[in-house]
């Protein structure tokens, strides 16, 4: 049987996962084809709105990457982000939205390697779950 | 001893004849038996529409970011006191500009859960010491009043306002050993398949009449992420994907200021089960960053703080 490949929607930061991306691709390291970069100023500006928006367009997971803590471009977005998140991917939880949907992991300019680890981790996990069902559009339709 | 009713409209009476308020806002019987409505005052020939029962439930910190009177005077229970000390520190309100008449709560009663047991229609509603007397053409019943309280009130740990500048009333006993989110802990532990199909099942009753949100002192955005047509983040439709962001998203915008008031859910017209979103919410920032919204005015909610030492378990490693 053949699996469906997952869409995966990328939010990186400016940055540092952004530029981590950036190194992975002319550094010609390997990753899964199936993210879809967003590139944001900083994690902090992640409304958990734009997670949702991608998931109810039938997104299969999403992640979000931003600086190391301490290393903020803003000093202090990512921990702001780490407070929301930390609610957010609860609350999901909680309403039994699957764990491996939604990802969060800090990223620094000089990871290429680890981005393209990080990429292919989250497929396989999301891959695993199969096609997002929960929250999408039209569902019965 | 005077009434703490009696107590209400003397001060009331003082304060506006002194001018130290242009309005006090209060609560009033309602139109209806086991209902009360908020009353605005401006005028000291309206002190005597003031009451205080077992029916005061709504939340009156909603209409402080409303009005335009200068100086206000409001009468406050635990959480409408939390609320107002919430929206001080989010810089909605002054301080200065409130002034708050503290009323030590016992907790309000659930007219819904006494109207079940009710056959015929109420004329009149009665209150003695912990007794609520229903009377109607030809029966009479009596209920006792801890057992007909809100959910909310029933694990209420701030019955005392937590600010005020002057209490009427003696102040309650207030429960501190009750776990509050016992409710909650207990629906964490069922399967993810079935807390989607609690979540389905309730949601799905929503009319989006955004009543909750009207109801509650928190929700006081000039526009709403749901009304907004630039960017349109929701459809104005009835999808339960529509539906179910909207309740994710309200609720993820009480963090760190909800006050568990239980006000959005008794607006609710379709009686929808709010609460076990809200105190969620409620729990987790209890958990995860030591904090309940409005009993402190020198601390900065949650989301507009962090610590270096925030746990972070939820972040993907590899
Ligand atoms: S969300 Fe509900 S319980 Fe919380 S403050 Fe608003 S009205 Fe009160
Ligand atoms: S739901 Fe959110 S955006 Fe809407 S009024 Fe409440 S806090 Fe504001
Ligand atoms: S009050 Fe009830 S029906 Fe109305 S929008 Fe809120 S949850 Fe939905
Ligand atoms: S700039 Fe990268 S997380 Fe803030």
């Amino acid at each position: 049987m053949k699996v469906k490949e997952p869409k995966i929607v990328a939010f990186l930061c400016n940055w540092c996962s952004y530029a981590g991306a950036d190194l992975a691709g002319v550094s010609r390291i390997q990753y899964p084809p199936n993210i879809r970069v967003i590139r944001v100023p900083c994690s902090s500006r992640v409304n958990p709105l734009f997670i949702l928006k991608a998931l109810q367009e039938g997104v299969d997971g999403v992640l979000v990457a931003g600086c190391h803590p301490g290393d903020c471009h803003y000093i202090s977005g990512n921990y702001l982000a780490r407070r929301k998140f930390t609610i957010f991917k609860n609350l999901l939880d909680y309403l039994g939205i699957e764990k491996d949907r939604v990802h969060f992991t800090w990223i620094s300019a000089a990871e290429g390697a680890r981005f393209a680890e990080i990429v292919k981790e989250v497929t396989e996990r999301v891959k695993k779950l199969g096609p997002v069902k929960r929250l999408v559009k039209n569902r019965s339709a | 001893m005077q009434s703490v009713e009696n107590r209400i409209k003397e001060k009331a009476a003082e304060l506006l004849t002194t001018k130290k308020v242009d309005l006090l806002i209060g609560f009033e019987r309602g139109t209806m038996p086991l209902r009360a409505s908020p009353a605005f005052i401006y005028d000291e020939a309206d002190i005597e529409k003031l009451a205080w029962n077992s029916f005061c439930e709504m939340n009156l910190a909603r209409y402080l970011t409303r009005i335009t009177s200068k100086r206000v005077g409001i009468i406050a229970k635990g959480c409408d006191s939390r609320a107002i000390a919430a929206l001080v520190v989010e810089g909605q309100v002054k301080r200065e500009q409130i002034m708050i008449i503290g009323v030590p709560c016992p907790g309000m009663v659930d007219r819904r859960k006494i109207e079940k047991e009710i056959k015929g229609e109420i004329d009149k509603v009665e209150e003695k010491k912990g007794e609520i007397i229903v009377k109607g053409n030809n029966f009479e019943k009596v209920f006792k009043k801890n057992n007909y309280l809100y959910p909310c009130c029933k694990v209420c740990k701030h019955g005392n306002p937590s600010i005020y500048d002057i209490l009427i009333g003696e102040k309650v006993k207030e429960n501190s050993k009750v776990d509050e989110y016992a409710e909650i802990t207990e629906y964490e532990k069922k399967s993810p398949d079935k807390r989607w199909e609690f979540f389905e099942k309730e949601v799905s009753k929503c009319i989006r009449c955004y009543a909750c949100r009207q109801a509650c002192p928190m929700c006081y955005c000039e526009e709403c992420f749901v009304d907004s047509f630039h960017p349109k983040w929701v459809d104005k439709s009835l999808d339960f994907s529509d539906i179910a962001i909207w309740h994710i998203m309200r609720v993820y915008h009480q963090t760190g200021r909800c006050v568990s008031c239980g006000a959005c859910e008794r607006a609710c017209p379709m009686q929808i089960n709010l609460r076990f979103l809200t105190e969620k919410i409620n729990k987790d920032v209890k958990v995860y960053f030591n904090f309940e919204a409005g009993l402190d005015l020198s601390v900065n909610p949650p989301l507009a703080a962090f610590d270096i030492k925030d746990r972070e378990d939820f972040i993907d490693t590899c």
